[in-house]
């Protein structure tokens, strides 16, 4: 047989059958993920067909977008005031009991952000498909699997037959040599791999992640590359599983165990792309030379490093392009030349599926300890999930944060999206560990700056954006 | 679903790249349990309204012909972000039936097939000559050809062609249930996952 990428491999060993000339197949799905707010209409529809679920035991339900973040979390204060957010999480509630449906609802200890919950408990092993309403899910492909976003009729497809009707992507290797600098992080690296290649640079093709640099980051920071991978508009993202991997899973709910876990590691090791498999386009990055970045406009791909400024739109030859940045400066109310690094913000905001783990809180607070957030900044950390939140109160970080003068909020999807009642206001700035900068995404009007956690903790300390590498503590 | 065939109209262009589901269809418009909410009102919703709710006279969905548009021509990667399907099923509502471009989000491109709506791709030098088309009120009108895969340009007399994945242009042409025709193939299903589930410690 010829040789083969992971991606292919993984499509391969999950086909049903072909569906024709076109490249599609009929693709078995391992694992499904609802939310509350793009499954009720599947729900709906596949009622009104009188159908029903084909495997309910390999889709989980996760309340994360719509529920309050509120410090304290007990039946009183997980009340959703208003109506309609109401119904959807106790339509979801219906739906799941209707189907049996394994739920984690509000008040579950393992309730979190869809993606941070589900590699935690162990639901996304290597080499499966796991698919789930919502663009975020590619973050999964850091477990060695392959793992997409549907809409909500693609949801009602999986739920009544397990499959998907799929389009085989092509493949892109982006391959990153050398290491990450002092104070450099996953977050930085995908934000200049955006930058480099377009907010639809990876548009219609999987990205596999390759090379020492992907070697060397834990678990949690190639889940942040892979969950930021969709920005590139990746319809995909795949790290090749490994020790590092391994030890992450190893003992996690959902996760083989005892002679199972052996057998399950023993085919793992064989998760890999082939030798001389080709992909259909490479990209090369060194990580060393990869300074942090952030966000000046309102495209994931607006980016610059720290100690750059503010690009003249006039300077860009594209037509198109030159129409965003223009568009982006106007919102983001910036003028060319303006320096990043010291631009003024109001909030500061660290959570959401990209940078809400552990590792992520973690250093966050490295840069906080003995600090405090400057005077007029309002900052929140909102945990991954609430097994991230215990696990940092366990380790002190709570602590830290709020004696630095940081908001410390029960789990959810919070101010990423501003779903729930954690929004910005018109011309508010935030240096925000998100994922997306759009207009109006974290409240109408509100101006976003993308970055890690830590530049993030560095930007609420200072009050305005800056280079987290003179807050850290001496190099190792 | 209903079929999709021809399509004539008048056609707005939306030139910006990477308009993302956020903007076509904002948050505020997500708090319903089924297809219609509000979401014809949400579709594109701070582009057409002001902060007061009022149509901004200068957009252009908001301006005569193209208050009757059925189609969209768009920028670079239209509908990228967030996969609310909410953006697809607003722009139904609006009476807009397709949309041409020289990319999409991928989910957002999923979307349109699985309601009936047509994203077609073409060169990003033809999206520019469509876009300039759509612009000019005199000259907007256009008429897709699913069957012959074609984009008529009233406005020019052109006549381009494209192509249209072969299984997805024919569940559009015949207004097929995507999830009853794999119900068909539903013993093959059976087949595949009898095999498959027994090694369980490394599967799901």
């Amino acid at each position: 047989m010829t040789a083969r990428t992971l991606y292919r491999r993984i499509v391969d060993a999950h086909t049903v059958r072909g569906l024709g000339e076109g490249g599609q197949v009929l693709l078995y799905v391992d694992r499904q993920v609802l939310n509350e707010y793009t499954s009720p209409q599947a729900f709906a529809a596949l009622h009104a067909a009188g159908r029903s679920v084909w495997r309910p035991s390999a889709t989980i339900a996760v309340v994360d977008h719509v529920n309050p973040t509120t410090p304290e979390r007990n039946a009183g204060t997980m009340v959703i005031a208003d109506a309609e957010r109401s119904l959807q999480v106790r339509t979801l509630a219906a739906n799941c009991a209707r189907h049996g449906i394994e739920l984690y609802d509000m008040l579950d200890a393992r309730q979190g952000i869809e993606h941070i919950v589900a590699s935690e408990q162990g639901l996304v092993l290597p080499g499966m498909v796991m698919a789930a309403g919502d663009s975020h899910t590619t973050s999964h492909g850091a477990m060695g699997a392959l793992a997409f976003g549907i809409g909500s009729s693609e949801i009602e497809h999986l739920l009544a037959t397990q499959t998907l009707t799929y389009t085989v992507q092509k493949t892109m290797n982006v391959e990153v040599g050398g290491r990450l600098g002092f104070g450099v992080s996953a977050k930085d690296l995908v934000l200049e791999l955006i930058r480099r290649i377009g907010a639809d640079g990876a548009g219609g093709h999987v990205i596999e992640y390759t090379g020492p640099a992907i070697r060397a980051l834990g678990v949690e920071g190639r889940l942040t590359l892979c969950n930021m991978s969709v920005e590139a508009a990746a319809r995909g993202a795949i790290v090749a599983p490994d020790d590092a991997l391994f030890a992450y899973l190893h003992g996690r709910r959902r996760v083989p165990q005892g002679a199972a876990w052996d057998r399950a590691v023993a085919a793992w090791r064989t998760l890999r792309s082939d030798d001389g498999a080709v992909f259909d386009r490479t990209v090369s990055l060194d990580a060393a030379s990869i300074a942090p970045m952030v966000t000046w406009g309102t495209s994931p791909d607006q980016g610059a490093t720290i100690d750059a400024a503010v690009p003249d739109p006039a300077a860009e030859r594209d037509p198109t392009r030159r129409r965003g940045a223009e568009r982006a400066l106007a919102y983001m109310g910036l003028q060319p030349g303006e320096r990043l690094d010291g631009l003024a913000i109001s909030h500061a905001f660290i959570g959401s599926c990209t940078n809400g783990r552990i590792d992520d809180l973690r250093d966050a607070a490295r840069v906080l300890r003995g600090r405090r957030v400057a005077a007029g900044v309002r900052a929140l950390v909102v945990p991954g999930s609430t097994q991230v939140r215990a696990q940092a109160e366990a380790e002190g970080l709570a602590q830290v944060f709020r004696e630095a003068g940081f908001e410390w909020r029960q789990a959810g999807c919070s101010m990423c999206v501003a779903m729930n009642d954690d929004h910005l206001g018109a011309g508010d700035r935030c240096a925000s560990s998100t994922n997306r900068n759009f207009e109006g995404r974290q409240g109408p009007g509100a101006r976003t700056h993308l970055m890690s956690p830590a530049m993030v903790a560095a930007a609420a300390v200072r009050g305005a954006l800056t280079d987290v590498r003179r807050l850290l503590p001496a190099q190792e | 679903m209903e079929p999709f065939r021809t399509l004539t109209g008048p056609a707005a262009p939306l030139p910006m790249a990477n308009l993302d589901t956020d903007q076509i269809m904002p948050k505020q418009f997500l708090r319903g349990v089924d297809r219609e909410s509000g979401l014809a009102g949400g579709f594109l919703h701070d582009l057409r309204f002001d902060e007061q709710g009022r149509a901004r006279p200068q957009f252009v969905l908001n301006r005569a012909p193209w208050t009757q548009a059925r189609l969209l021509v768009t920028g670079p990667n239209y509908g990228c972000g967030s996969s609310r399907e909410h953006a697809v099923w607003g722009m139904l509502q609006l009476g807009l039936r397709c949309v041409i471009g020289s990319s999409f989000g991928g989910i957002f491109a999923d979307n349109c097939i699985r309601n009936g709506v047509p994203a077609i791709c073409v060169p990003a030098e033809e999206a520019e000559r469509l876009l300039a088309l759509a612009a000019d009120p005199q000259r907007c009108q256009m008429t897709v050809d699913l069957e012959a895969q074609t984009i008529t340009t009233a406005g020019d007399g052109c006549i381009l062609p494209f192509r249209f994945d072969a299984r997805h242009r024919s569940m559009l042409l015949r207004g097929l249930d995507a999830v009853g025709l794999t119900l068909e193939m539903a013993d093959d299903i059976r087949r595949f996952e009898s095999g498959y589930l027994q090694d369980a410690a490394t599967r799901a």
